[in-house]
């Protein structure tokens, strides 16, 4: 009896796991093979990468959109942890009713989508533009400024500090610790597991995000990875090999994240919900 | 508190008092970047939003018109027919989803089974992908040419290729399997998590009393997981009513606004077609009330007897 259910689970596990896996093999061997190829559906790999990687930087502005989805990313996940780390600790560490109330508030903000902030935003974005053209419309910081700072990572933060033993800072207060220096010199190098988790969840929506710099964004050299690709994929005759490898390259950094600090991010992932 | 209470000496409450005042007003500190970030990105945007509803017109020359944009929105029939998508995105998917990220993490959660950590890295792994990423592939395998029309050619299960994209109603199916694709393990995840949490006597309890696997999953599993299965179901309804991402790439809205949705929608009166900033602000709160009204309904549906 335990014997068949264990069969039946296993069968289940790997036609799911088969089906989750199949989308991304076949974008691997796309990658290798020249677009007739991909559209007669082999599912060997070939031997045109390097062609189709050739043909990608030469026809689009791989390079850059690389260099811009990293500068954003990189900027967005060091603000973000930074600014939500400070938020979490101080509503836990500092607790009144007060800050509890204001708390409460911003987790409302989960609720609001985006698509009804984009054109106030974008609008917003217009007015500065006028008067500091740096951190306007069509600038890295347009994109990384509105999602910097979300509830989400507060919320995540918060909980974290829940389990953060609380009487060494009482401690670090008698050895003449400032409350900053407290939260630098010993609540950060504590908590990094926390700050693991949290910096791999922001650098991966950051890396994928796509309505923002789509609505932000305009010229072709300020474009992100992910308005590359969707460009390269709405195009009427598609060059499938070559696009495989887009998304290849594109997919690289998020599933290598994944991969190498697996246990950090689900962690994290599972933090969030406790 | 209780250190000041305690202490005999007055001096020295006096001196302390100070700075845990000062204390007081750093804790204050550490949260208003936040704050102000938040109020400044989320609060005002919603509230000019709101004032930009009733205003109509082109780039600058905005006027005042009342409640002008809100008889439209009832009146346009795209905006109701991405209305009509959306919902039927969300009680397609959402429930089959929820139901087989559940089904798949019991599977897992089963003590004896092996490879358990390689079946869920593989289910979720499809989380890590971007939306663009994802939806760009789903479009080339199931485009006339694709690869599963030539595989269910070469299995004979059908003899002419399906329009998957260019039909009204198998385009929907792809949205959804994309959708349900990208996120099953996402939910899983949780689901697992939760499920570790359930202390192994109650099950085994319910076994020696002679409880069936499914009556277990039903009277223990499922009651047991309500907070989590509210979480996911909230999270994932509030994702599908923001769908905008897949249903740009893999469809671009069509055939004839088959799939397009509300997000879509917006987005295309505001940049895509002549700009239209106050109706778009007006088709915006529709989302809001949508995801308010549906928040209220599971909260329902879910906190009946226990909370």
């Amino acid at each position: 009896m335990t014997n068949l259910k264990h069969l039946f689970s296993y069968i289940v596990l790997i036609i799911a796991s088969a089906i989750s896996i199949f989308p991304f093999l076949w974008m691997v061997v796309s990658s290798t093979n020249k677009s007739v190829e991909v559209t007669k559906g082999t599912l060997l790999p070939g031997s045109s990468f390097m062609e189709n990687l050739n043909k990608l930087i030469e026809t689009t502005n791989l390079g850059t959109a690389l260099i811009n989805s990293a500068i954003i990313s990189i900027s967005t996940t060091i603000l973000a942890i930074l600014i939500s780390s400070l938020a979490g600790y101080g509503f836990e560490i500092y607790k009144s009713k007060a800050k509890d109330t204001v708390f409460n508030i911003l987790l409302l903000s989960m609720m609001i989508p985006f698509a009804a902030l984009m054109v106030p935003l974008f609008q917003m974005f217009g007015t500065i533009s006028q008067i500091f053209p740096a951190i306007g419309i069509d600038t890295p910081a347009a994109v990384i400024l509105p999602t910097v700072t979300t509830a989400f990572l507060i919320f995540f933060f918060r909980q974290s500090t829940k389990m953060f033993p609380k009487d060494i800072l009482e401690a670090g207060r008698i050895d003449g610790l400032t409350e900053l220096g407290l939260f630098f010199r010993i609540y950060v190098p504590t908590m990094k597991t926390s700050y693991a988790a949290a910096a791999i969840i922001t650098f991966m929506g950051s890396w994928n995000s796509y309505l923002w710099p789509l609505v932000i964004l305009q010229s072709p050299e300020n474009q992100t990875i992910p308005l590359l690709i969707s460009n390269l994929g709405s195009s009427y005759s598609p060059d499938y090999g070559m696009i495989m490898t887009a998304i290849v390259i594109a997919t690289l950094p998020s599933a290598l994240i994944f991969f190498i600090m697996q246990k950090h991010f689900v962690a994290g992932m599972i933090g969030s919900v406790k | 508190m209780q250190f000041i209470k305690a202490d005999p000496s007055i001096r020295l409450a006096k001196q302390k008092r100070n700075p845990r005042l000062k204390s007081a007003l750093i804790g204050w500190a550490f949260i208003t970047l936040a704050t102000v970030m938040i109020g400044l990105f989320y609060f005002y945007p919603m509230v000019q939003a709101l004032i930009l509803s009733f205003k109509s017109g082109t780039g600058v020359r905005l006027q005042f018109v009342g409640f002008d944009n809100y008889i439209r929105l009832f009146k346009d029939p795209v905006f109701l027919t991405t209305v009509k998508n959306t919902v039927i995105y969300l009680i397609i998917q959402v429930p089959i989803m929820i139901l087989l990220a559940l089904f798949l993490s019991v599977l897992l959660n089963t003590k004896s089974l092996k490879l358990k950590g390689f079946f869920r890295t593989a289910i979720f792994l499809p989380s890590v992908t971007s939306l663009v990423a994802y939806s760009v592939i789903f479009k080339y395998l199931f485009s006339l040419d694709g690869f599963i029309n030539n595989m269910l050619i070469k299995l004979a299960i059908i003899s002419e290729p399906i329009q998957w994209l260019t039909d009204p109603f198998w385009a929907k199916i792809v949205i959804i399997i994309a959708i349900t694709w990208r996120w099953t393990g996402y939910n899983m995840i949780f689901f697992l998590s939760g499920l570790q949490n359930i202390d192994e006597s109650i099950y085994e309890a319910a076994k020696i009393d002679g409880a069936s696997s499914f009556r277990q999953f039903c009277k223990i599993t499922i009651p047991m997981m309500k907070p989590i299965i509210l979480f996911t179901t909230i999270t994932s309804t509030i994702g599908t009513l923001q769908l905008f991402d897949e249903v740009m790439n893999i469809t671009a809205g069509g055939p004839a606004n088959a799939t397009m949705t509300i997000s879509q929608y917006i987005y295309n009166l505001s940049f895509k077609y002549t700009p239209d900033f106050g109706y778009a602000a007006t088709v915006s709160y529709a989302i809001v009330v949508l995801i308010i009204f549906f928040s209220i309904i599971q909260f329902k549906v879910a906190g009946d007897k226990n909370d």
